[in-house]
């Protein structure tokens, strides 16, 4: 069967790349400079660090991790080494990966692994802060290690109580900051990053939105590689703008009809992150004309939502948008909490109902023909209700197709039976492999 | 003489079902020993924890996916099972992501009167802690006060209070029993003890208990001396492997478990305000490894009872996808060794193979025996 739509790549394919290959060599070189590093996961709360100053540099672990997944022998290497140690195998893969670079000393983009100067963590599932409590471990207990707790329920149940909670677990981070560094804290400099911050968020959940035209302009492979700024680096300057620059380019794409899949005729969304060391799944679902225009995960991770007037779900206004001031500390911590309490990646920590609205949501708006669950071993926060999420979907009359895996561990994965399953969903879908040169 | 605390924990429907009966109150299902039990009793409540029955089962699997812990899998099976149909509401408090799934599965597909989610603070080491969980303590006393229709005032909350640090009191009393080079009862009964504090109204288990801890002193000590063993790690009550280990010739004489000395360890110390009193308790706990950070106080504490009660060695137990105690284990592991005490770590799922952790725990205790002879 011919194209059906035009196609092309991405303009800001490379520089996307390039903001990312520097931001991992900035981490390792940060000393050089007499800069200073920190480690923490990709939902620490980055904009308060930049108060510290414009060389300080962050290591987020889930993105490092799943940059060791996609080198298999690698990621093996550092299993085994966390095994020897006496951890169990079924932990999260990413957290393993990331203490096998600790205990092979080898860091993924080259040399030895960077040790932080301190640990700037949030905990979200029951493996985030003890995550780095080992790491520490294991690095040499000397590193300072901070940690914000922001479990206080969902968005919609948010009161004064739990929001001071977590505020004031940021205003004696502040103080822990500058007394593990020597450094006086810049509030201008926080204020900057908490709008960075939020517009970065903002513009990635606009480029997702774009993913409802058919054609859909981006597949899920290739978000992969731009959501991942927001998980490195969100409050920065260098993110927010990039991502301007891709709302532009993906706006374009939308108005001309460029499609990422050129056969689209089957659109689906996937769930969790994906098994890093087999992207070729979503190679292999084009074959059928089937494009993943996304998922909770890559659009509620990075991206802030917020239900517009008709109903629909849409990007959520910056606080300068709402013509919120930020004049001070507590003021840019309040917005920042509030913020990122409602992003819609914590909300189904606390129901599964929460999420399979959400699910269903995009499965409406975005036009979708199925989904495929990634029941994902290596990650017990984002697979957490998963099941509930299945019967939900079926529930709503959307075909599931579920398979198991573990996105930083390939031992864990079936390629081929994976294969033969999408085989079979997409058959079940009336949905026929293309025949080259047909 | 302990025979109570067994029939309790292995009739912990009918007692539920009894009492409620007896005392027309509400009766209301716990997830987790966080749960603060004192605003529940203040209610004019019985607070019973759901635990597993350790039978397989296949009701959970469209629930739950398979890599979650058993125990929070074999939880929720009751539910569906409709073992607990009596149960007029449900509770969590925050702890860890596996037993959470529990909570939401149950409130999804059981239905319930009343169901509560306490988002009870993971990070207990900050000073930021108490007045947050105090704040949400009143929200739950509200919440309760909604329900029944029923304002629970200071005094009520103080007599929850105390009858909760009567429990505790006598369960230590009978902790401290267990020192003796000859303890007076086995970890076995111990076990029992502790799961049926658990399960029954807490007025009911002092008065038993009381009159234990009176005879218990006069029980005619065994003459051999048993290996003494210390039981760690995630939830617990795994009786027939406690059965099987003490057979061997060694005795459990202290825990680190959420169904053993984590449960009762820490007293509410009370003042002028009850709910601050309660909430510094469950702040200043034992904590369960979920919320351990980013120090490791536990270590410290399990160190302590190893030596307080002379450990010569101790059992590592782990339920299968446990990640708060697989977080843990090695440095769990490391700091007994660091005084001396050899551990052996085993992985538990709902049902345990007997036999192979038989031949596992013999080859443990006989090194440990050999230990004595040199």
């Amino acid at each position: 069967m011919g194209a059906k739509y035009k196609t092309e790549p991405l303009k800001c394919w490379d520089k996307a790349k390039e903001i990312r290959l520097n931001y991992y060599k900035n981490f390792a070189a940060a000393h050089e400079k007499g800069g200073l590093r920190w480690a923490g996961g990709a939902w620490s709360f980055d904009a308060i660090p930049a108060g510290l100053g414009n060389d300080v540099y962050p290591l987020t672990g889930e993105p490092y991790a799943a940059a060791v997944a996609f080198n298999k022998d690698f990621a093996l290497k550092c299993h085994e080494a966390v095994e020897k140690a006496g951890y169990a195998r079924d932990l999260c893969s990413y957290m393993r990966n990331y203490w096998g670079s600790i205990l092979l000393n080898k860091y993924v983009f080259g040399g030895e692994f960077p040790k932080p100067d301190f640990i700037w963590q949030d905990h979200i599932c029951c493996s985030h802060a003890k995550w780095y409590q080992v790491a520490r471990d294991l690095e040499g207990k000397d590193i300072p290690m901070y940690c914000i707790d922001v479990s206080v329920g969902p968005y919609e149940e948010l009161t004064d109580n739990k929001l001071d909670y977590v505020v004031g677990q940021m205003h004696d981070g502040i103080e822990w900051l500058e007394a593990v560094t020597g450094r006086k804290y810049d509030d201008e400099k926080l204020i900057r990053a908490v709008h960075d911050h939020c517009r970065s968020e903002s513009i990635w959940a606009e480029v997702c939105a774009l993913n409802k035209a058919v054609p859909a302009p981006l597949d899920e492979k290739t978000m992969y590689s731009l959501y991942v700024h927001g998980t490195l680096n969100k409050s920065s300057q260098i993110v927010a703008d990039f991502y301007e620059e891709l709302l532009d380019e993906v706006r374009d794409r939308v108005k001309r009809g460029i499609a990422a899949v050129a056969n689209e005729r089957c659109r689906v969304m996937s769930d969790t992150q994906p098994p890093w060391a087999f992207l070729n799944v979503f190679r292999y679902l084009e074959k059928y004309g089937c494009v993943s225009v996304g998922s909770l995960y890559t659009f509620g991770l990075i991206g802030m939502w917020d239900i517009k007037e008709d109903g629909s779900w849409g990007p959520r206004k910056t606080p300068q948008e709402e013509g919120i001031e930020i004049k001070d500390r507590d003021k840019a911590l309040r917005v920042l909490a509030s913020w990122e309490l409602n992003k819609p990646e914590w909300q189904h920590f606390y129901s599964p109902q929460l999420k399979s609205e959400m699910m269903i949501r995009i499965a409406k708006e975005w036009k979708l023909d199925g989904v495929l669950l990634h029941y994902n071993r290596g990650c017990e926060g984002l697979s957490l209700g998963i099941a509930e999420n299945r019967l939900a979907l079926k529930e709503a009359g959307f075909p599931v197709m579920s398979f198991e895996g573990n996105m930083g561990d390939e031992r864990e994965f079936d390629e081929a039976q994976t294969m033969t399953r999408i085989d079979a969903f997409m058959e079940s879908l009336d949905f026929e492999k293309d025949i080259v040169g047909a | 003489m302990m025979e109570k605390f067994k029939e309790w924990y292995e009739k912990r429907h009918e007692y539920a079902q009894e009492w409620k009966n007896r005392t027309g109150g509400k009766v209301v299902g716990y997830f987790c020993t966080y749960v603060p039990e004192e605003i529940l009793y203040a209610a004019g409540m019985l607070p019973v924890r759901i635990l597993g029955s350790h039978e397989p089962q296949d009701v959970t699997e469209p629930h739950i996916f398979g890599m979650y812990c058993p125990f929070c899998r074999d939880c929720l099976a009751q539910g569906l099972k409709g073992r607990y149909d009596y149960l007029d509401g449900i509770m969590i408090a925050q702890s860890c992501l596996h037993i959470r799934q529990t909570f939401t599965s149950w409130k999804l597909h059981i239905p319930i009167d009343f169901s509560y989610y306490l988002p009870m603070p993971n990070n207990v080491q900050s000073k930021r802690a108490l007045p947050y969980l105090t704040g949400e303590l009143r929200v739950l006393k509200e919440a309760l006060e909604k329900w029944t229709g029923k304002a629970i005032s200071d005094e009520d909350l103080n007599r929850g209070i105390e009858i909760m640090n009567k429990s505790r009191r006598l369960t230590r009393e009978l902790y401290e029993l267990r020192k003796q080079p000859n303890p007076a009862l086995t970890g076995l009964e111990a076990m029992y003890a502790v799961v049926a504090s658990q399960m029954v109204d807490k007025k009911d288990y002092n008065e038993t208990l009381q009159g234990i801890l009176e005879k218990l002193p006069q029980r005619p000590e065994e003459k051999d001396s048993k290996i003494r063993l210390m039981i760690l790690g995630s939830e617990d009550d795994d009786t027939e492997f406690l059965q099987m280990v003490e057979s061997l010739g060694a005795i459990f004489v202290v825990d680190d478990h959420c169904t053993g000395s984590r449960y009762f360890w820490n007293e509410v110390t009370p003042n002028q305000n009850p709910l601050e009193a309660i909430a510094s308790r469950y702040v200043e706990r034992v904590p369960c490894p979920s919320k351990d950070w980013p120090q490791r106080t536990r270590m410290e504490h399990i160190k302590k009872l190893a030596q307080d009660w002379e450990v010569q060695g101790a059992i590592v137990i782990q339920q299968k996808f446990c990640d708060p105690h697989e977080l843990d284990i090695p440095a769990t592991i490391e700091s007994l060794k660091q005084i001396g005490i050899p551990a052996q770590f085993l992985e538990f799922d709902v049902t345990v193979p007997i036999g192979q952790f038989k031949t596992r725990v013999e080859a443990f205790l006989e090194m440990l025996r050999e230990e004595d002879l040199y």
